[in-house]
């Protein structure tokens, strides 16, 4: 039995598979770093850490005349994400109900998803994750209120990641106020979303977590997310009216190149 | 007939797993009768007996392979390893190695579970080639 306590739960095989693919539905639009960063593993729930290939000099030794450093690692953080389900919605599932109550387990998928965006784009201080924005050692760029601009905003960062020696295509992830200010706009006739893909030439994408809009390279090396456990659904508790389960899924992120993104701040 | 095809506690599987087990009870039973009726049509000099024995074995050839593809199809990393063999010409050992390999560092690479993994599956989500 795996650390998830899946078996332990008192549902129903049909109501596991009711909740994961509700919890896949829900995570697969708002995981926007995985489809913009490399993504290795999963490594599993026992990985612990990344390796970085650094040190850390050791001053004092047991015994003069010794020297010695320690290794330095990234540290796997874990994010758990708890939500319950009422027993009775998860029955009436198991009745062929089309229309059970997962609002709960909706809202649980959109946390972790924005978690996991936040962490890899703006960092984490706590869990010692630098996100892409922080740093990028390119000059930030100011995304503002009239989108109208933005195909300019975006063609200034294309030009500097070229000027760095970072060849397209190029990615952006958008946050959702600025995405949602470019779905309702046209420029020059054409849908600002489609004008905004052509000067990047690679995906653009719906980014909950995301401050302004960050433009990274696709070509891979840069920017890199190692995946413990992935994302996965366990079982924590139930009393006689609800069932608690959590999201959960352990990882690092470290950018390798900080001069492959440039950050479009709000 | 008892439940010796499972290695653990049936009432702790998931029924994909139960299901899998079986499958995998029915492929080893099918090939096991496959090298039976080869010993048989071996030893046997009456053509009409042989005759019977070769179409029963026929049929055992389809119900292997009608196993086979079925555990291929739930398991995508063994399909990977296998079509990497099967029906291919030159060393087997060598292909086997190499499928292997290519498979397990294929999967690793598209954020794919691990065997066994219990989780959602998601992993990677950046398109191919971009």
């Amino acid at each position: 039995m795996s650390h998830l306590l899946r078996e332990h739960a008192p549902i129903t095989e049909a109501s596991w598979g009711l909740i994961d693919n509700e919890a896949r539905e829900r995570l697969t639009p708002a995981l926007a770093a995985r489809k913009l960063i490399d993504f290795a593993g999963p490594h599993g729930w026992k990985r612990s850490a990344t390796n970085l290939g650094r040190t850390t000099p050791l001053v004092d030794t047991p015994v003069d005349a010794l020297q010695a450093v320690q290794r330095r690692v990234l540290a796997m953080v874990e994010l758990r994400a708890p939500f319950s389900i009422a027993r009775s919605e998860l029955r009436d599932g198991d009745r062929g109900a089309d229309d059970v109550d997962l609002a709960a387990l909706d809202a649980a998928a959109h946390r972790i998803a924005t978690a996991e965006n936040r962490a890899v784009f703006h960092g984490w201080p706590a869990a010692g994750i630098t996100g892409i924005a922080q740093a990028s050692s390119q000059e930030a760029i100011g995304l503002g209120q009239d989108c109208t601009l933005y195909p300019g905003h975006v063609a200034k960062a294309v030009e500097a990641l070229l000027h760095a020696g970072i060849e397209g295509p190029y990615g952006l992830a958008l946050g959702p106020e600025p995405y949602t200010r470019v779905l309702e706009t046209e420029h020059g006739g054409y849908p600002l979303l489609e004008h905004l893909r052509k000067i990047i030439g690679g995906p653009l994408v719906w980014a909950p977590g995301v401050e302004g809009a960050v433009v990274v390279s696709q070509r891979g090396g840069d920017f890199l997310f190692d995946s413990g456990e992935d994302l996965s659904i366990g079982y924590d508790r139930h009393d006689v009216d609800a069932v608690a389960f959590y999201i959960v899924e352990s990882f690092t992120f470290r950018v390798a190149t900080p001069e492959a993104a440039v950050a479009l701040s709000p | 007939m008892g439940f010796d095809q499972y290695h653990e506690p049936p009432a702790e599987l998931p029924e994909q797993t139960r299901t899998f087990a079986r499958l995998c009870a029915s492929l080893t039973e099918e090939a096991e009768a496959i090298g039976w009726y080869e010993q048989r049509i071996a030893v046997e000099s009456d053509r009409a007996a042989v005759a019977i024995m070769r179409d029963a074995q026929g049929e055992e050839f389809k119900h292997f392979a009608m196993d086979l593809e079925f555990l291929l199809r739930r398991t995508p990393l063994w399909r990977e390893i296998a079509a990497g063999i099967l029906f291919q010409e030159g060393d087997i050992v060598e292909h086997g190695e190499e499928a292997e390999e290519e498979a397990i560092e294929g999967a690793a690479a598209r954020g794919e579970p691990m065997v066994g993994s219990t989780s959602l599956g998601i992993g990677s989500m950046r398109a191919a080639g971009s």
